[in-house]
């Protein structure tokens, strides 16, 4: 949204001022994302990673795109293809290696993305549709991820293909009709490989889309802020450009530091070298996991290992996985705190950081073989991730007490520094 | 113009307040409907397996090698196929077991030819989420019940390949079998 203290679009140029009369595209901009748009003046380095998230969505498009100039999508020739990007193609180990970690840096840049709406309250009226289309958003990188790490017809990927598609197959009675759809025959296949190309080019295209709504909804109430409390006046809020342009710009100077690190010296780290196996139908190797930003839910369906009444074990994980992504989409109706942020929730603030180092050890368990006590601590786990959101998250909201609140954002910023007397009260807007 | 239009149709209103105008939509909406519904069947249709997926041969199997306690893999309709010859200890074991107590009770006798009981002619694919279980090869972990073990998500089968363990719903599937010979099965 614009405040009405925002700044005004104004072309000089008689060639911007000919093109804002006939298609105002630049005047969009300005109003969305230069210094048309105020936005709080207190953001925390927390706020880079909706920018960081665009930014590696960006990368793994470019990228994909030149991959798939040098990829044959045929179970023949996939994996050696995908070998003859890294060899033969210029440049083409660079490509596949950004592609590849650039699929991990999405994650850790969307998990940090999430963790902060889950702390400062950003689900919370009025941006439950933002993060309603953030759920979207993530649901359809799981799915393109998952359909990518198919391409280079691993081991990994094959045996992925498999147990995934086969997710589907627990549904009852239409389950299996399901997954043969999904493959295309009774195994995966060749004709599972060429449509998971297919579908894996169309989703990013997709999921810019929703990115698009995402950044609209966010735009109506405008971004949300470390104290919670809502932007009263002009003083309370800078012009997104050059302030947090030029902060974000930063913020990219380090996550590309950081992802050009793993890329150039450890590329192969975050992976599993059983992709380097080509995918051989007749043996699952013995250590299979899947990708490390998965490994949180793999933890929960493989918690359930004893039939619950007439419900078998297969059909139970698979319920518990999806609901535990589900879940989050009743999020903003299951915390009913008036309080937005977690830093003036004392007790939301514990539980909070119990359920960070939860799903921490449920990332860690996803990994560890499928044994004792592994399975026993996913099951203490997981029952925890559902307690959290189901029990203790609603008791908090109607039991806590929370600390006072800063009266407005630059309250908040002046008493961090020091300096509460004599600055002017924040004035609310007309 | 549109006063005049709006006394038209109540006057055509007839009993029940219903128009012919709004069968006549409902009929238009409807018809719209049924061609995108016959637009949109074949798009997800074409996901289904192929004419040439479907064109699945059997597949014939040649038993003669194959010596008590070995196993051997094969594929039958693109999947792994287990064939194991038992010995007459991991039959007694089998049969030890009270069915009733079982996940998805089977006897191996059901779950073999009469008379050809040492031959367990199973699918490789574990009844959870599709992995293929270790224990036809040599010096596999056989699991806890010395038949196969599934290393996705630590099911176990027993020497029937019955699911005793962990989270798969059913025993191994037994494909459609018969002998051909003394020393030959043929699969589908």
């Amino acid at each position: 949204m614009s405040f009405p203290w925002a700044e005004q679009y104004t072309p000089k140029n008689p060639v911007m001022v000919w093109i804002d009369e006939k298609l105002p595209l630049p005047r969009l901009a300005y109003n969305a994302v230069g210094a048309g748009y105020p936005v709080p003046r207190n953001l925390n380095y927390f706020w880079n990673f909706g920018v960081l998230a665009g930014l590696a969505l960006m990368i793994q498009i470019v990228t994909g795109v030149i991959m798939a100039m040098h990829y044959g999508a045929n179970d023949l020739v996939a994996f050696s293809t995908v070998e003859q990007t890294m060899r033969d193609v210029n440049a083409g180990w660079l490509m596949r290696y950004a592609h590849a970690n650039g699929a991990s840096f999405f994650f850790i840049v969307v998990y940090l993305h999430i963790f902060r709406g889950l702390y400062f309250g950003s689900y919370k009226a009025p941006r439950e549709m933002v993060w309603l289309l953030g759920l979207v958003i993530f649901l359809l990188m799981m799915a393109t991820a998952f359909m990518g790490y198919v391409l280079p017809w691993g081991q990994m990927s094959y045996w992925g293909a498999k147990v995934i598609t086969g997710l589907f197959g627990a549904i009852p009675v239409v389950g299996e009709p399901i997954q043969t759809w999904l493959l295309g025959g009774f195994a995966p296949g060749n004709a599972s490989l060429n449509r998971f190309f297919s579908l894996h080019f169309l989703l990013p295209f997709v999921i810019a889309g929703v990115i698009i709504l995402h950044i609209w909804a966010l735009h109506i109430p405008g971004s949300s802020n470390p104290t919670g409390v809502e932007v009263k006046g002009p003083q309370d809020t800078v012009p997104f450009h050059p302030y947090y342009t030029a902060k974000d710009g930063f913020g990219a100077g380090i996550f590309l530091i950081a992802f050009c690190t793993l890329l150039f010296f450890a590329p192969n780290f975050l992976g599993h070298p059983d992709n380097y196996i080509e995918a051989n139908p007749l043996s699952t190797p013995a250590h299979i996991v899947p990708e490390w930003y998965f490994w949180p839910f793999y933890a929960i369906l493989r918690a359930f290992t004893v039939d619950f009444f007439f419900v078998p074990a297969k059909l139970l994980g698979v319920l518990a996985m999806f609901a535990s992504i589900l879940l989050l989409f009743f999020l903003p109706w299951l915390d009913t705190s008036p309080v937005r942020s977690g830093k003036y929730r004392p007790t939301f603030n514990k539980f909070f950081w119990i359920l960070v180092i939860d799903v921490l050890i449920l990332g860690w368990l996803g990994g560890a073989p499928a044994e004792e006590p592994y399975v026993m601590m996913s099951q203490v786990a997981a029952a925890y991730y559902f307690a959290h959101f189901l029990i203790i998250l609603p008791l908090i909201s109607r039991f806590e007490k929370p600390l006072p609140l800063p009266g407005s954002i630059t309250e908040a910023v002046l008493a961090k520094y020091g300096k509460t007397d004599g600055e002017p009260v924040a004035v609310p807007a007309e | 113009m549109a006063i005049v239009e709006h006394t038209d149709s109540t006057g055509l209103s007839g009993e029940d307040g219903v128009r012919r105008r709004d069968f006549i939509n409902i009929a238009a909406v409807s018809f719209a409907g049924v061609g995108g519904i016959a637009v949109v069947l074949p798009l997800i249709d074409q996901m289904n397996p192929s004419a040439d997926v479907l064109a699945l041969a059997s597949t014939e199997v040649d038993l003669s090698a194959i010596q008590p306690g070995q196993a051997i893999k094969t594929t039958f309709r693109s999947q792994p196929l287990f064939v194991r010859q038992l010995t007459p200890k991991e039959i007694a074991e089998a049969d030890k077991v009270d069915p009733s107590t079982l996940r998805d009770p089977q006897t191996l006798a059901e779950r073999t030819v009469d008379g050809k009981t040492q031959w367990l002619v199973t699918m490789g694919v574990c009844t959870h989420l599709g992995c293929v279980p270790l224990g036809a090869g040599e010096g596999e972990n056989k699991g806890e019940y010395g038949g196969y073990f599934c290393p996705c998500h630590g099911s176990s089968y027993d020497t029937a390949a019955r699911i005793r363990k962990g989270p798969a719903p059913k025993n191994l599937e037994v494909p459609k079998f018969s002998f051909t010979s003394d020393t030959a099965i043929l699969v589908g």
